[in-house]
């Protein structure tokens, strides 16, 4: 008899992959209500005691569907210290990093200062944000990597807020989210996307957000399952409006990536675009070019959730579609949907289109050597 | 086939579950309302330690609007993403891709509209002997 009680959920996977990887899309999370303190003006922690914050949607606090599972995160993420999935560096250590062999970690963090209608707590939450990604996280393993994020709906403090970051090797993005007040090609977001391209950064947009207008085109659905599709059709009409709005043509050193709102649906959009552009082209005839091929030149897309079809060949075709050298592994970590590196790629995929999958692309994007 | 004793039966009272690893395989044990139940606990999707999540009931339903909960405290929801297994067979529910269907024996339940998926969790034979808890492996 050889038996060993198992205490808690550290132990990693025996099927974990041993190349290493990049996973650009992991959510830090705070361990308390009151840590970004240190990191906000005292004026801003007495107005949040006071006032809260006030966003654009209806709901005073948290998102407006259940979740799923707790944090909308893995139950076995739980810090063993205590305290939210997502919040503990070392145990995203030992439950996410070692294990899988993250030689690349993007940090996205949600539930920041974005979407809230006062504009200068908006820009003060995501300047304490960044400084505390630095502080609790990147600093401290130099895997990871942060995403600078901005006050969306107030271009021009973004803006600062970029510029201020630029060069900052502790950053290797710009977050936004995919629900904003208004399509994300829209003048207002320009600030934002100049700074980027003069910081050299690539735009991250990832699902979510607080814009205040429905979860999906036709209003607001029953069920979670419905905001979980929905994902990918806010995606698609903010990357419709960024090429139709003319971003891609005003700033053609944008980078962007679709974080976390599918891929499949690429190809069918694109050449929605170029065949209705082809009719009506004089209505923007600052779009110059067919439509997918700024999106083939200009955007990225991250991995989870990957679409799961039946046969792995239609999976093939997408990507072949989109470009082997487009996609970002991400796990997702902490939240429920995760991906588990080793169980994502079908059979059948070349080493060296595995290699930039997992690794190279990411690498190559955030420009890390 | 080995016996292992993995617990006293007052360790396992109604309610709880036990994890524990016998020749390298994660296992783990529940004692639902004096029945002893073992699974490996690995989920047959991506490989999360199944057993870590709750214990839910089966939701059914034959038409829109008419939902039946069957199964309480037999069903396990995986931590991750959710697919739930019966602990008694392992049978998964409602996974979509059908080309990895296997044929199962067919008996009739109450309400067996909901679709079985093709994964099956490995179950691990578990008793009761002279007041310990065994494991079959
Ligand atoms: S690993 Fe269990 S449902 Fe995915």
């Amino acid at each position: 008899m050889n038996i060993q009680f198992r205490e808690n959920s550290e132990a990693a996977s025996p099927l974990t992959t041993k190349t290493a990887i990049a996973d650009c899309d992991i959510h830090p999370a705070r361990a308390t209500r009151t840590e970004l303190y240190p990191y906000l003006a005292k004026r801003w922690q007495h107005h949040l005691e006071v006032y809260g914050v006030h966003a654009y949607q209806g709901m005073m606090e948290g998102p407006p569907y259940p979740k799923a599972q707790p944090n909308a995160s893995r139950r076995d993420a739980y810090p063993p210290e205590g305290g939210p999935q997502g919040s503990s560096l070392s145990f995203m250590q030992k439950q996410l990093l070692d294990p899988n062999n993250v030689q690349l970690g993007v940090l996205n963090p949600l539930n920041t200062g974005q979407g809230i209608r006062n504009h200068e707590l908006s820009a003060a939450l995501c300047s304490a944000i960044n400084d505390w990604q630095i502080d609790k996280w990147t600093s401290k393993d130099k895997r990871l990597k942060a995403s600078i994020v901005v006050g969306n709906e107030d271009g021009l403090s973004a803006a600062a807020e970029i510029r201020e970051r630029a060069g900052d090797k502790n950053f290797v993005q710009v977050l936004l989210l995919s629900r904003n007040v208004e399509p994300l090609g829209q003048r207002r977001y320009w600030p934002i996307y100049q700074a980027a391209e003069e910081a050299g950064l690539p735009v991250g947009v990832h699902a979510f957000g607080f814009g205040g207008n429905p979860i999906t085109p036709s209003g607001w659905p029953s069920y979670y399952i419905e905001e979980m599709v929905g994902h990918s059709q806010c995606q698609q009409s903010a990357l419709a409006s960024l090429v139709l709005e003319g971003v891609f043509e005003r700033f053609p050193k944008l980078k962007m990536v679709m974080i976390e709102a599918g891929f499949g649906w690429a190809p069918s959009l694109a050449w929605r675009l170029d065949k209705v552009w082809q009719r009506l082209r004089s209505e923007v005839p600052h779009v110059k070019r067919p439509p997918s091929e700024y999106i083939r030149e200009q955007v990225w897309w991250t991995t989870q959730p990957m679409e799961d079809p039946e046969r792995r060949e239609d999976l093939f075709d997408v990507i072949n579609w989109i470009g082997w050298d487009r996609l970002l592994f991400a796990t997702d970590y902490p939240h429920w949907d995760y991906d588990e590196p080793s169980r994502v790629l079908p059979a059948g995929v070349s080493e060296a289109n595995r290699s930039a999958f997992y690794l190279g692309n990411a690498k190559q994007l955030y420009g890390i050597a | 086939m080995a016996r292992h004793v993995i617990a006293a039966v007052d360790e396992l009272p109604p309610g709880t579950r036990k994890f524990l690893e016998i020749d390298g395989r994660p296992i783990a044990v529940f004692n639902i309302k004096g029945e002893y139940f073992g699974l490996m606990n690995r989920c047959p999707h991506q490989g999360a330690a199944l057993c870590e999540g709750p214990l839910i009931g089966l939701a059914q339903s034959r038409d829109p609007g008419e939902i039946e909960y069957t199964k309480l405290g037999e069903i396990i929801r995986c931590p991750w993403h959710g697919w739930e297994f019966d602990i008694r067979t392992g049978q998964s529910y409602c996974d979509p891709r059908r080309f990895r269907v296997k044929a199962y024996p067919a008996h009739v339940e109450p309400g067996a509209s909901v679709v079985k998926g093709p994964y099956v969790a490995e179950t691990i034979a578990v008793k009761v002997e002279s007041d310990y808890v065994v494991v079959e492996l």
